[in-house]
């Protein structure tokens, strides 16, 4: 997609087909992830936007709901780190994941991991804006339907999740499933690198700071 | 000069601080003396709920112009109306307080060091605990004499409890009976050091019939993991693992015992139950709905090489007669109350030398609504009483706990008034809202302390009661909102078709 094309009416015609193809895709994930990146139904704009509608619900989920089913410490809650989490698990995940992948055959690139990660989330936004509706509607005692309904958003999207890395790289389930842990366990190692990478620039920085500090002192 | 200078320079000091202490208004002189766990576990400074009234000691007693001296080790302390028993352990003595609540005095009854056994006299030794009963029989934990002695009301005796000849005791155990509390029939409960098995349990005429309410035996995972594959060898050199014993018994007005127990490692409190309300045949029947169990201080150094540190361990328990107990902490001297449901009510108590504090507090008892503490350390009585605060949380409990919401909801207002950040205070009100069927009030008060399973509760009511309201509109808009859709769409087939044709 280029900036000219945003001028086009097409342009958005095409993104409602894509978003829309987020309902096909969780409901016949097989076809859907297949057509994903072979068909072009899905673009990296669909899925960002898909992406910052997701962060907007988690943000609104722990804001909005009623106590009786979300309890946050309103005190010390903090919208911006909530709203930026989501993303950041996503991007850490789909690099992480690409780079196993890469490794073990896998067919998918970067931007296919990407697309079919966040539309295999679709179901978790569904669910959780009808769960911000149902919390002020339902009392504590019918709060089974909430955790349910919260469950198997959360199981449907793990099969998502699953059935996406099996269409995408052209894996068996087994396989599908390793790459997962072992993607996991990437993102934690990703993590560990990137704090290593800063505490070691900050001391690096500190270090060139008290050298200019002490030469400051000694001048005068 | 320049002495004069200093001496000057002094003065003016010393007056500006005069100036900056008096300036100082009381509230901010607040100690962490009082204060109560809020819903996340965040320590909130509170109002006094008691405050002390008379600090007793041996030394301010006389009996026939003499001096009786201090108290020394006392161990166990026995309040029945206005008569406080003191046994003063190392004096081996038993002393008898009586408090003129009129002219808030008291005055020293008797002095007890002996009772007559067949004509001779034979002398207590180490007495660790008493009881009153209620037609006036008192009962004493004799300890270092292994008996318990049944005594009237004058101390004549009546019966001596020893050792029973039972089986399952072995036979080099000294039977040391430490607390005792004695029920409605005459049965006499007793916690002896040494034994697991629980209370051991005398009838009236003192023959020993049972134990009561043993301990579990808590095993962890990874200590199953490890028995399992250590040789009897090891398994013998291992520690012994053993349902832990109680410190303490108390009896409230219906006959259920309650018993403390500290013997535990840190990371047990929270399964270890170290307060228990025991039915009849020995089972933990204590209603644990607050926040957290009641455990004492929620978070607590690991440190235990400094003093005053580490996990809260209960030495004594009393029980209100609106079932609300006040356990008593050794570790940081401190006092917790809780209500029937568990829930904290209010906390206070620290270690020190002041009056209010505690060095290594061994006893707690109550007079009506009084709280009485003996320090075993500065050998002292500490006789606390309720502050409006505290009477108003208690008067508060008290109707709760009889059902009367109304007039409960009347005294949290007041408690409200002296502390806005009572969490029981809100719900409370939010209760005598429900039975007022103020629902939606009920559900603000519930939210505002996020009590949801009561908020629930009131929300069911209340939207049973807005659909019933508003009924009319509700199938009005679902209705127009039907026959819009069936428009809309009509609507669009035409000028699609509209279009296509054109």
């Amino acid at each position: 997609m280029t900036i000219a094309s945003l001028k086009q009416k097409s342009t958005y015609a095409e993104l409602g087909g894509q978003l829309r193809y987020a309902l096909y895709c969780i409901f016949h994930p097989a076809d859907g992830f297949w057509c994903i990146c072979r068909d072009k139904k899905a673009s990296v704009a669909s899925a960002t936007i898909i992406l910052i509608a997701f962060s907007i619900i988690s943000v609104l989920q722990l804001t909005l709901s009623n106590f009786q089913f979300v309890l946050v410490p309103i005190e010390y809650f903090n919208a911006i780190i909530t709203f930026l989490s989501t993303p950041v698990m996503i991007i850490l995940w789909s690099v992480s994941n690409w780079s196993f992948t890469t490794l073990m055959n896998g067919k998918g690139k970067l931007s296919h991991i990407y697309i079919a990660t966040i539309y295999a989330f679709t179901p978790m936004i569904i669910a959780n804006t009808v769960g911000i509706v149902l919390s002020h509607l339902l009392t504590y005692d019918e709060g089974a339907l909430y955790h349910s309904m919260q469950m198997i958003a959360l199981i449907w999207t793990v099969m998502l999740l699953l059935v996406s890395m099996m269409q995408i790289h052209d894996y068996t389930m087994a396989k599908a499933v390793g790459s997962s842990i072992l993607g996991i366990a990437g993102m934690g190692f990703i993590l560990f690198l990137f704090m290593l990478f800063f505490s070691l620039i900050s001391d690096a920085v500190m270090y060139f700071i008290s050298i200019y500090n002490e030469i400051i002192f000694r001048m005068y | 000069m320049r002495k004069l200078k200093k001496t000057l320079f002094t003065i003016f000091v010393l007056l500006l601080a005069a100036v900056f202490v008096t300036a100082i208004p009381a509230s901010a002189l607040a100690t962490n003396y009082s204060y109560i766990y809020g819903f996340w576990g965040e320590e909130i400074p509170t109002p006094d709920a008691y405050y002390v009234s008379a600090y007793l000691t041996g030394n301010d007693f006389e009996l026939d112009g003499e001096p009786i001296g201090n108290f020394r080790d006392p161990q166990g302390l026995y309040v029945r109306d206005n008569r406080i028993y003191v046994c003063d352990t190392r004096n081996d003595r038993i002393v008898l307080i009586e408090y003129d609540e009129k002219t808030d005095d008291y005055h020293l009854v008797r002095v007890e060091y002996s009772v007559m056994i067949n004509g001779a006299p034979s002398e207590f030794k180490a007495p660790e605990d008493l009881f009153e009963d209620r037609n006036g029989d008192v009962y004493i934990a004799d300890t270092g004499n292994q008996r318990i002695l049944h005594l009237d009301h004058d101390f004549n005796v009546i019966n001596i409890i020893v050792k029973p000849d039972e089986s399952s005791l072995e036979i080099d155990l000294e039977f040391l009976p430490q607390k005792l509390v004695v029920d409605f029939s005459g049965r006499v409960f007793t916690q002896v050091k040494n034994v697991n098995k629980g209370l051991m349990e005398f009838d009236e005429k003192g023959e020993f019939t049972s134990f009561m309410g043993a301990g579990r035996v808590h095993l962890s995972i990874a200590d199953i993991f490890w028995r399992m594959i250590s040789s009897d060898e090891q398994l013998k050199r291992q520690e012994l693992i053993v349902p832990t014993e109680f410190n303490n018994v108390a009896i409230d007005h219906e006959g259920f015992l309650y018993t403390t127990l500290s013997t535990f490692q840190p990371h047990e409190v929270e399964y270890v139950h170290p307060v228990r309300r025991l039915n009849s045949v020995g089972t933990d029947i204590l209603v644990r709905n607050g926040y957290w169990v009641p455990v004492g201080d929620w978070f607590y150094s690991f440190d235990n090489n400094l003093p005053y540190n580490g996990v809260s361990k209960f030495v004594d328990v009393v029980v209100f007669p609106n079932d609300s107990y006040a356990c008593l902490d050794r570790t940081k001297g401190r006092v917790f109350l809780y209500d029937f449901q568990g829930n904290q009510l209010a906390i206070f108590g620290n270690p020190g030398n002041q009056q209010g504090f505690f060095q290594n507090p061994s006893a707690i008892d109550r007079m009506g609504n009084d709280i009485l503490v003996l320090d075993a350390q500065s050998a002292a009585v500490t006789h606390f009483k309720q502050t409006d605060y505290g009477f108003y949380i208690s008067e508060a409990m008290n109707f709760y706990f009889n059902g009367l919401y109304n007039e409960s909801a009347e005294m949290w207002d007041e408690v409200l008034k002296l502390n806005g950040s009572y969490d029981l205070a809100y719900i409370g009100k939010g209760r005598a809202a429900l039975r007022n069927e103020q629902y939606y009030e009920a559900m603000q008060y519930y939210e505002a302390k996020y009590d949801d399973e009561n908020y629930g509760k009131a929300f069911a009511l209340y939207r049973k009661e807005w659909i019933e309201k508003h009924i009319q509109e509700i199938i009005i808009i679902i209705a127009g909102l039907y026959v819009a859709l069936k428009v809309l769409k009509y609507v669009i087939k035409k000028t699609r078709k509209g279009r296509e044709e054109a």
